[in-house]
């Protein structure tokens, strides 16, 4: 049995000669937030369209469950529930009703269009007709509409545009909810790279096609070279001391000088070092780049 | 079968507020209801006619206009609306990542608006007939009792009803091909009015040509004997047929190798 929920082996993925997707192996475990960062273009939607079926993939590249998906397409589909860019509403039709159509293409209960309702926050507007929604609500109803066949597995592409700031909290918790609770597997795509840090247990950063990182979130942090932070009263003065002392100087700006982290007692020397030099230490500490100027770093790359 | 079943009673369920829907029972409810209104105005001149006469005088109009017009647009407006549905909230790419085959999402919408022809048809000769009783009620002079027009009627519009298969089927291609109004609307519009004209001028291609097929089909009914005498299986009809068939099958083998955007 499969430990992967998805697995995807040297994908590769054209728009006539342009190469969308390149090489792309994917690895997301099952029971993770799998964040699939990547700038605006990278090939994020189109991975997911093809995850979904909907862009043609050579066979024995992607597998859903362990199960190949060209040859196990409603097999796989069954167990996947999605919102891929905006969301795939009928204006025409009320919140409610748009749920109740996907009941009956899903053959399940009518019943659980209400429960979803309540679910996403949608209840008081379940009779208003979709097409009058702001962009958040039709996030909502698309969230909805990939949760109704209790998938194992979810795909939500940038399921938080158009969200303000206590729907983007709603729709995290929501996800932390549904993998530690009942147990799904669910693969988000945004550049919004504070949201994936903050729910995301495993990180694939893509761009042109290409995936540049893979891992745990962790791993993704340990990547970041640590530096000390240093705020004196004579920053000209400071330099040259750390200079003359072999550090390896990343940056400086206003009185603060970004060092090379080696060890806490080579920090304690640099104190020192300053400190008996006559210089007065305002502040001095480990710094780690965050995960965006650590997104930049690796998207910059390639 | 299943699949099939649920995919075509979520077409009905998606598209039962939509004009697509309401067209189908409104267009000939309105037409009946005019003619009738027609006919009770100026009864005075129809007074003379027998039953049989105010019955064909009844259809004439109707039938006339179907074939060269109306049929057509009908099935260009009914297979562009429901393909719309689809464009118009991007939800082509939901529909096919649901775990149904793509020949049930395929054939469903197909085999919908092919069903909104039948359900119009259908329609047109329940309400014809409502309609010339509802006359004589009104007006006793006309005679619409006098004769029973159920079996030319119902075997007429069943006639039309078959010929406008091929049309729904090129119609229904073009529009899964094109997200667009102009070029299925525009050409389906085009080859209406020429394969009208190449119908009526009696061009001996005309009936290779599927927008042509309800006009020979009406022309078909009128020129028989006593306009009564006429076979519902006709050439016309066996090339709708044909025709509907065959797109049918090529349009699912271009759906899938095509990618859904």
């Amino acid at each position: 049995m499969s430990q992967l929920a998805i697995q995807t082996v040297g994908l590769n993925h054209h728009f006539g000669s342009q190469a969308v997707v390149r090489d792309l192996s994917l690895q997301v475990p099952k029971g993770s937030i799998y964040g699939f960062l990547g700038p605006n273009g990278a090939g994020k939607t189109t991975t997911i369209k093809i995850l979904l079926n909907l862009l043609q993939s050579p066979a024995d590249t992607v597998f859903v469950f362990g199960k190949e998906l060209n040859h196990n397409r409603i097999a796989c589909l069954a167990k996947m529930g999605s919102l891929v860019e905006q969301p795939a509403i009928y204006g025409h039709l009320t919140g409610l009703e748009n749920l109740r159509n996907r009941c009956i293409l899903l053959g399940i209960n009518k019943g659980k269009a209400d429960e979803m309702l309540t679910l996403v926050g949608l209840k008081e507007a379940a009779n208003k007709k979709a097409g009058k929604y702001s962009l958040g609500m039709k996030q909502r109803l698309g969230i909805a509409l990939a949760l109704i066949g209790d998938p194992e597995l979810l795909l939500l592409d940038e399921p938080t545009n158009g969200l303000d700031p206590n729907g983007i909290i709603e729709i995290r918790n929501l996800m932390i909810k549904l993998v530690t609770e009942y147990g799904k597997t669910i693969l988000v795509s945004s550049h919004l790279l504070a949201e994936i840090e903050r729910t995301a247990t495993h990180v694939g950063i893509i761009n042109k096609g290409q995936l540049l990182f893979q891992g745990t979130i962790n791993e993704l942090h340990d990547l970041s070279k640590p530096s000390i932070k240093i705020e004196v009263d004579n920053k000209d003065l400071a330099l040259d001391l750390l200079k003359a002392n072999g550090s390896e100087i990343f940056s400086e700006k206003g009185g603060v000088i970004n060092v090379a982290y080696k060890s806490k007692a080579d920090m304690g020397q640099l104190n020192t070092l300053l400190i008996q030099n006559g210089l007065t230490v305002y502040s001095i500490g480990t710094e780690k780049k965050d995960l965006e100027h650590l997104f930049l770093d690796i998207t910059s790359k390639n | 079968m299943r699949s099939l079943y649920i995919s075509f009673i979520s077409e009905f369920y998606k598209s039962r507020k939509t004009l697509a829907f309401w067209s189908a029972i409104l267009l000939p409810l309105s037409i009946c209801l005019i003619i009738a209104l027609g006919f009770i105005l100026k009864y005075d001149n129809l007074v003379k006619y027998p039953p049989q006469m105010l019955w064909f005088y009844f259809i004439y109009p109707i039938a006339g206009i179907m074939g060269s017009l109306l049929l057509p647009i009908l099935v260009i407006y009914n297979t562009y609306a429901i393909t719309n549905m689809e464009y118009k909230g991007d939800t082509w790419k939901s529909l096919f990542s649901l775990p149904l085959p793509k020949l049930s999402i395929y054939s469903s919408k197909f085999i919908y608006i092919i069903f909104l022809t039948f359900l119009t048809m259908f329609l047109f000769a329940i309400f014809i007939i409502m309609a010339g009783h509802g006359i004589e009620l009104f007006r006793p002079q006309l005679k619409f009792s006098g004769f029973n027009p159920t079996e030319i009627i119902f075997r007429s519009f069943t006639k039309m009803f078959l010929s406008s298969i091929g049309i729904i089927s090129l119609q229904f291609l073009m529009n899964l091909l094109w997200n667009d109004f102009l070029k299925p609307f525009g050409l389906g519009f085009l080859m209406t009015i020429f394969a009208s004209i190449a119908a009526n001028m009696n061009w001996k291609y005309a009936i290779y040509i599927p927008q042509a097929f309800p006009s020979l089909t009406v022309m078909n009914i009128m020129n028989s004997k006593k306009g009564i005498e006429f076979a519902i299986f006709d050439q016309a009809i066996a090339h709708s047929l044909i025709c509907g068939l065959v797109v049918f099958v090529a349009g699912y083998f271009i759906l899938l190798k095509r990618n859904i955007k």
